[in-house]
């Protein structure tokens, strides 16, 4: 159980974030649970890349184990992946609330069905 | 060192380079000349590579190291057949849509996002070439994310407040799937201890049938359909395309999904390897359903749409269930049909959002924003625009499989590929999807050729020249690809002959 500790806690916050993406409707917290999603990816990758007693990788004598600095590259990568996800999805939630006036999802897709509608009253109008 | 040696690596970073360009020079039309050549030269370069490849011998491929770090440390771009044939394909679709959007995107773009537009299309196309041209699990993912994001921004600037909506909901999925690729990178990273696709594939061999190994194949699978809008997992496709600008459609439809399709193909066959995928796993049977679900229900959606841009939408998805189909079959004439119609079908496409971005512009009254095409505002149009409206009735020729045309190629092998494999019934199912394409392209046929245009409409306006032509030179290479399949067929059939069963 201990030893599993970092394998339990990714897998929890995975799905806690896919749950949170997929069961809201509000816009602002989907991107929270899309965010949370993708920070269990990077202990994912990071809990493993962890030696117990290891250092830094620095070619000296009195450091004999290090850590692959591999996987905290890559996940700085995927911070800065996740960052700008974060700010396009934001700025698309504020046009849309400029637009719609509302950022629930259900209430989108109502004011999208009444355009719809609309467009084809008016298309039978001027036929 | 001449600059030859260095083509793969000046592929990516012709058109990554063209975009900061653009939001530097701060000017739509400085900004469009800029990434357009960019794109053409990334088009040059992607020819140079077609060359060097076709002086190597079968299955050969070149090796570049970034930065001449060796793999597998370093990251290594590789360009084999299918590699070079998709990068011929994307910077091709980028050179002619470029060329083509300057009239489209002046009506359909505020004036004053039009540099930041080019530069998104700049990334995006950048993005596109990364993820082909790369040899480094990682990187894929860095690249898929470039084009997506970018991506998303060009679909946010269509003129219809639906667009953003649309944006929104491709955001969430597209990140969805993208995070469940790197999951799945990052399994094989544990398991292998590697990101160079060669080498993981050389030390994935032992290791095959262990539980992170087929966790990491289920999830690569799921994260890479979402992005190739495999049916049920196209939910985010249609408004995309709908409410995109007309370009960024055209651009999008004849790339993204196809450049998807590319990384499924490359982690099946040339990193997990067939026998895992195709002998051990019940994936072949699920692919097969799925793509003959995808056949019919988005064929059969397709006809009862009132927006043109949305039939077609439809008609993408029906259109990838052929692709997948092909990949479900494991065979090198499965797999060739798959990357040819890949290929064609992206041609066919891209030629029909590019001639709809000009009827759009036909129907638009002059000073206001272009109108959605729907059918009503189409009747008669093929009076006033006979070459836009030609145009997509001979791709969409191709798109039903008509002898001739590029469509009836891949068909055939799909045909061929089906009888190989002891399923005849198949052969039936391919032709009555075809069936349903006759549906949809006829209705256009019927709306734009058979009505009567309403009365005051009767002038003649064509799409701009500037337009028309690299259109047509899509409508052309449709025929040109039914008709001498040298290029598309010969090196489609090349690259599966050097996937398929390679250990053999």
């Amino acid at each position: 159980m201990i030893e599993h500790f970092s394998y339990i806690v990714t897998v929890f916050l995975m799905i806690a974030g896919l749950y949170i993406v997929i069961a809201r409707g509000n816009l602002i917290k989907k991107l929270v649970g899309l965010s949370v999603f993708q920070t269990s990816v990077y202990l994912l990758y990071l809990a493993p890349g962890k030696l117990l007693g290891g250092t830094a990788p620095i070619l000296a004598p009195e450091y004999g184990v290090y850590s692959n600095p591999l996987p905290h590259v890559l996940i700085l990568t995927a911070i800065v992946v996740g960052v700008a996800t974060l700010a396009l999805g934001l700025a698309l939630a504020v046009r849309i609330r400029e637009v719609y006036g509302t950022i629930e999802e259900d209430e989108i897709l109502a004011l999208d069905h009444r355009i719809e509608e609309a467009e084809e009253q008016g298309e039978e109008h001027r036929a | 060192m001449s600059l030859a040696t260095h083509l793969p690596a000046l592929q990516v970073v012709l058109p990554l380079v063209s975009a900061p360009l653009a939001v530097l020079l701060r000017h739509g039309g400085v900004a469009f000349a800029v990434v357009t050549a960019g794109a053409w030269a990334a088009f040059a370069t992607a020819i140079g590579l077609w060359l060097e490849v076709g002086q190597l011998e079968h299955g050969a491929f070149i090796s570049y190291h970034i930065g001449n770090w060796a793999p597998p440390w370093g990251i290594e771009y590789r360009v084999d057949r299918l590699t070079s044939l998709v990068l011929l394909l994307v910077s091709g679709m980028a050179a002619l849509v470029l060329t083509a959007s300057r009239a489209s995107v002046e009506r359909e773009i505020p004036r004053e996002s039009h540099y930041l537009f080019y530069a998104m299309f700049g990334l995006c196309l950048a993005g596109l070439l990364g993820i082909t041209i790369t040899a480094d699990a990682f990187n894929v993912f860095v690249f898929l994310e470039i084009s997506s994001l970018s991506s998303y921004v060009l679909i946010a600037l269509g003129r219809d407040r639906r667009a953003l909506a649309a944006a929104y909901r491709y955001l969430i999925m597209g990140s969805i799937g993208a995070t469940f690729i790197v999951i799945g990178i990052g399994f094989l990273y544990l398991m292998t201890g590697t990101l160079n696709m060669a080498d993981m594939a050389a030390r994935i061999g032992a290791i095959e049938s262990s539980r992170p190994v087929l966790a990491a194949l289920a999830f690569l699978t799921v994260g890479i359909s979402l992005k190739l809008a495999l049916f049920p997992l196209h939910q985010w496709l249609p408004n995309a395309y709908t409410y995109a600008p007309s370009v960024v459609t055209a651009f999008l439809a004849a790339t993204a999904t196809k450049v998807s399709v590319y990384v499924l193909i490359r982690f099946y066959f040339s990193v997990f390897g067939e026998s895992l995928v195709f002998d051990k796993l019940p994936l072949p049977q699920i692919m097969l359903w799925l793509s003959l679900f995808a056949m019919f229900a988005a064929s059969f959606t397709a006809i009862f749409q009132d927006n043109l841009k949305r039939l077609f939408a439809y008609s993408s998805v029906g259109q990838m269930g052929y692709i997948t189909l092909g990949l479900s079959f494991d065979s090198v004439n499965g797999l060739a049909a798959s990357i040819v119609h890949l290929f064609n079908h992206g041609i066919a496409k891209g030629a029909v959002f590019l001639l709809i971005g000009g009827l759009v512009l036909g129907i638009a009254k002059p000073g206001s924003a272009p109108p959605t095409p729907s059918f009503d505002r189409l009747a008669g149009l093929a009076k006033r625009m006979p070459l836009t409206c030609l145009g997509i009735v001979i791709a969409g020729l191709s798109l039903i499989g008509v002898p001739g045309t590029a469509g009836f190629i891949s068909k055939w092998y799909l045909i061929l590929a089906a009888l190989e494999s002891g399923q005849p019934w198949l052969v039936g199912a391919v032709l009555l999807s075809s069936l349903l394409a006759i549906a949809y392209v006829w209705r256009f046929v019927e709306v734009a050729y058979l009505r009567s245009p309403a009365p005051g409409h009767e002038a003649r306006m064509e799409a701009p020249l500037s337009l028309l032509i690299p259109a047509w030179l899509l409508v052309a290479g449709t025929i040109w690809f039914g008709l001498d399949t040298s290029l598309s067929l010969g090196s489609a059939l090349e690259a599966a002959g050097a996937l398929v069963r390679s250990g053999r």
